[in-house]
């Protein structure tokens, strides 16, 4: 009891211990591009879903922030509509109505400086409400140009910085175009911003089958001592997407599957898979631990990336039995166009662990099924007793780690096929969430707002991380950037991609069934 | 949802078992998608005559499922048992996967209680977490299966006599893992007074409460007790037996060294169970009032020459969530329960008060 009593005296809170929810701080939370789609489908909604939970700080104000002349009363019709129309859960009248009751909205471009002195004017308001200053988050949910001018017009009005409470801000993806523009962008919130200030969210890394991917490595014994170069044979990550661009051809003309994917979900997932175990699950810790192994990916030159990357483009096709369009044909994609949908990568760690296994990416739209996965193939066994006649034989070993549809684990063994001979066929040990656990999995985005309240980093992207992240795509969006000569490879939609991709593989490795 | 189902009368733990691994089987042949889910047993034993309420309030758990269930209905007189196994699937699955529950009603006479361990035990899933709850006492029951449970469900708030029913809690947390629906209900509560005092400049209010008022329904006390009970163990304050004060209320000291910190427990109508809300004071006038409201709680604060009220969001899980909170948290594990229950043991009035409070009250703890 004196222990405790002295927690308090020292300024823990002993009131946390054992809660399941820990508190946040109050919070007053500016979403910029509060009309946009993701907070409409995504930010909102999920905002409602803590308030539901019970999860918000004990005092919580929202203002919305776009570019659209409306009242405050608007803008709370359309946040409420959002909200029943996006929510995982059907709302509860009461709680929604407290929640957007006091909603304020604030409109204007971003780069007008009466903007900022009206949201400060407001999120002063909240602070006398409240009698003591409100931690304010920055959510900056807009177009990439208007980070940086967000930010410095954040930190001209005095608001990047509130004395007696936490100041952070949010930046969505895409952060940079390419490596240099990442790096300008970061040099452009540091000058406002101090990096702990700063949360670069990639959502894939709120979903609970990432994060247990960290589990299933450093919890279980099982794993870690064939987590090498020894035992494993090759990886491949797949995120395959069965739908096409849809009304998106203005965003994805300009990124394309490279960037849409691979720099920031993929090679994410290939971080958390490789790295070497950190001291503790604490921001700085993982993410030093991610940043050593995506330093020791070894970027190709550019005269290299032929041999190590390909790109294609969906041609038309049948998906869920239906005809669709190839991708030069869509709505807004100029016919000639070298943006790809489908990019298909080999990389190296260049480490004690992970040398001379290969990675391989790949990614694509309009691909035969919806698939996020990550499959680690062990070295076959080093001698067979026995003959495997009149079976598909001994495989060797995988692990695979499905993000979606269906969140899991399964690990492929060899098993004995009844009868008086001794043949063998893989068969599956499998592990899935919806059978093991009775929660249902929240959505990635109200952990991570929870987060950022909250100031915990973990689950967000650090400075050199993204520049390391651009910097093993860099020399690929440069040669494929250089080279366009000629139209890209095709595969048909509804196929499993392109069959070019097959030459990154080596010996008798083959792509796994989508 | 579908169903398919087996029943057998004078049938066997045997029969049962393998009845279930039957329809299993033959479900997930038919579908693929279909396979049985593995989280929880849970055991769950009734008078029979009231076996469909309990059934009802199962049902409303929202999605916190045990994955198998076993019902052991007790009727006086019977001397056979008779079993029905229904395993439950939703065949729209889509692309992915669906989950099966599986249900087991057994009709039991009291006789079988003594023996329960040998009549269950085939019929749960092994390697499972393994909890039981005997919402109709049958305590007789808890002892026969003590070596196969892991966590006991109990609701302290359910004896009439709320020291009993803390009694009662503590001797079986000495067994296994409890989880107590009367602590559940203060859940919210606890998460909003350690937010409120979450800032750092707040804190120090902590160490200088001087006053503590619970507010709960008629019937709740236990979780009143409850709550103060974890404030006085997380902040180390000596707590000794109140006294009935009031109509259904409770009143005395607790100290902190020097400190004296008043409590006050007051019983009133209100619809939900559990607590209708919570007064914390210090000697330099702040005050913090969290109440129960539409949508959430409505907090007020005043102190330092202030009044501010404000809405704490947050929905109603209601007796049915409470439930199923019941159920998930038997694969957590709560430390502070056990010190909070015991800070609980010492508050109570002394048994001859509580039990005059509550035959004069006419209420279920004596309110």
């Amino acid at each position: 009891m004196t222990a405790l009593r002295g927690q308090a005296e020292a300024g823990e809170n002993p009131l946390i211990a054992g809660l399941e929810r820990l508190p946040v701080n109050p919070t007053s939370l500016v979403i910029f591009g509060g009309t946009g789609d993701l907070a409409h489908r995504k930010l909102l909604p999920a905002l409602y879903n803590l308030a539901h939970e019970g999860a918000l700080p004990e005092r919580f104000e929202l203002v919305g922030v776009a570019r659209r002349d409306q009242p405050d009363e608007d803008f709370r019709a359309i946040a409420r509509e959002s909200v029943e129309r996006f929510s995982r859960r059907t709302p509860d009248p009461d709680v929604l109505g407290g929640l957007l009751d006091e909603v304020r909205y604030v409109p204007g471009a971003f780069d007008d400086d009466s903007v900022y002195s009206e949201l400060g004017s407001v999120l002063r308001c909240f602070d006398e409400q409240a009698g003591r200053p409100l931690d304010r988050v920055f959510y900056l949910s807009t177009a990439p140009q208007f980070f940086p001018v967000i930010a410095a017009k954040l930190g001209a009005a005095g608001l990047s910085q509130c004395e007696h409470a936490h100041t952070r801000i949010v930046v969505e993806k895409p952060f940079g175009y390419d490596l240099a523009s990442a790096r300008k962008l970061n040099a452009e919130l540091l000058e406002v911003f101090d990096e702990s200030q700063i949360f670069r969210i990639d959502h894939y890394l709120g979903k609970e089958t990432v994060q247990n991917l960290m589990a299933l490595r450093f919890a279980n014994a099982l794993f870690e001592p064939v987590w090498n170069r020894n035992f494993i044979d090759h990886v491949q990550i797949t995120a395959a997407e069965d739908i096409g661009i849809g009304g998106r051809a203005g965003y994805y003309e300009g990124a394309g599957a490279l960037r849409d994917l691979v720099q920031n979900h993929m090679l994410q997932l290939l971080a958390l898979l490789t790295m070497e175990p950190p001291t503790a699950f604490e921001a700085n810790r993982l993410r030093d631990e991610k940043l050593k192994v995506l330093e020791a990916i070894v970027p190709p030159a550019v005269d290299q990336v032929s041999a190590m990357a390909v790109r294609a483009q969906y041609a038309a096709g049948v998906s869920g039995g239906k005809p669709v369009p190839g991708y030069l044909e869509e709505p807004g994609v100029d016919p000639d166009s070298h943006t790809e949908t489908y990019a298909a990568l080999r990389l190296q760690i260049s480490n004690w662990r992970w040398s001379g296994v290969p990675f391989y990416l790949r990614t694509g739209k309009r691909l035969a099924r919806k698939l996020t996965e990550i499959a680690v193939t062990l070295k076959p066994v080093p001698h067979l007793a026995f003959q495997s006649i009149g079976s598909v034989g001994v495989q060797p070993n995988q692990i695979i780690l499905t993000v979606q549809p269906d969140e899991g684990v399964t690990v492929s063994l060899g098993a004995k096929i009844p009868g008086p001979q001794m043949r063998i066929r893989p068969v599956n040990m499998e592990f899935r969430y919806g059978t093991s656990f009775m929660s249902e999995s929240p959505e990635a985005y109200e952990r991570l707002i929870l987060d950022a309240m909250r100031g915990d980093a973990t689950l967000f992207t650090r400075n050199d991380e993204i520049e390391a992240l651009w910097g093993i795509v860099d020399p690929i969006l440069t040669a494929w950037h250089e080279d366009t000569a000629g139209p890209l490879p095709q595969y048909p939609a509804g196929s499993a991609g392109p069959a070019e991709a097959d030459r990154l593989l080596a010996g008798e490795r083959r792509w796994r069934r989508l | 949802m579908s169903e398919d189902v087996w029943s057998e009368s004078d049938t066997t733990p045997d029969a049962i078992e393998a009845a279930l691994r039957e329809l299993l089987r033959e479900r997930h042949a038919a579908n693929e998608a279909l396979v049985p889910a593995r989280v929880l047993n849970l055991i769950v034993v009734v008078e029979r005559s009231w076996k469909g309420e309990i059934a009802n309030r199962l049902e409303r758990v929202g999605r916190y499922h045990a994955s198998r269930t076993v019902l052991c209905a007790v009727e006086e007189g019977r001397e056979t048992l008779d079993a029905r196994a229904v395993i439950g699937y939703d065949e729209n699955v889509g692309d992915g996967i669906s989950a099966m529950h599986e249900h087991v009603e057994i009709d039991m006479g009291p006789g079988h209680l003594a023996a329960l361990d040998t009549i269950v035990d085939p019929v749960i899933v092994s390697e499972l977490q393994t909890m039981i709850w005997c919402p109709h006492g049958h305590h007789e029951a808890i002892d026969a299966l003590r070596g196969m449970i892991d966590v006991v469900l109990l609701d302290s708030d359910d004896d009439d006599d709320a020291a009993a029913g803390l009694t009662g809690a503590a001797g079986l947390l000495r067994g296994a893992y409890v989880v107590d629906l009367a602590w559940l209900r203060t859940t919210p509560w606890r998460e909003r007074l350690a937010s409120s005092f979450a800032p750092a400049d707040r804190r120090a209010e902590l160490t200088e409460l001087t006053e503590i008022d619970v507010r709960h329904r008629q019937g709740s006390r236990a979780s009143a007790l409850l709550l103060v009970g974890w404030l006085a163990s997380r902040l180390g304050w000596r707590v000794e037996p109140l006294e009935p004060a009031g109509v259904g209320g409770l009143h005395g000291t607790a100290h902190c060294g020097e400190r004296a910190i008043d409590v006050d427990l007051e019983a009133q109508e209100q619809e939900a169970p559990g607590l209708g809300g919570v007064t914390v004071s210090t000697a330099a006038g702040f005050s913090l009032t969290l109440d129960r409201a539409r949508g959430g709680l409505r907090a007020r604060e005043s102190g330092h020459g202030q009044f501010r009220t404000w809405q704490i969001l947050g929905a109603s899980r209601g007796e049915g969530g409470i439930l199923g909170e019941g159920v998930r948290q038997a694969l957590l594990r709560d430390p502070t329960y056990g010190p909070a229950l015991a800070r609980a043991q010492e508050l109570c009035p002394a048994r001859a008060v509580v039990g005059a409070a509550s035959s004069s009250g006419g209420s279920r703890d004596g309110g």
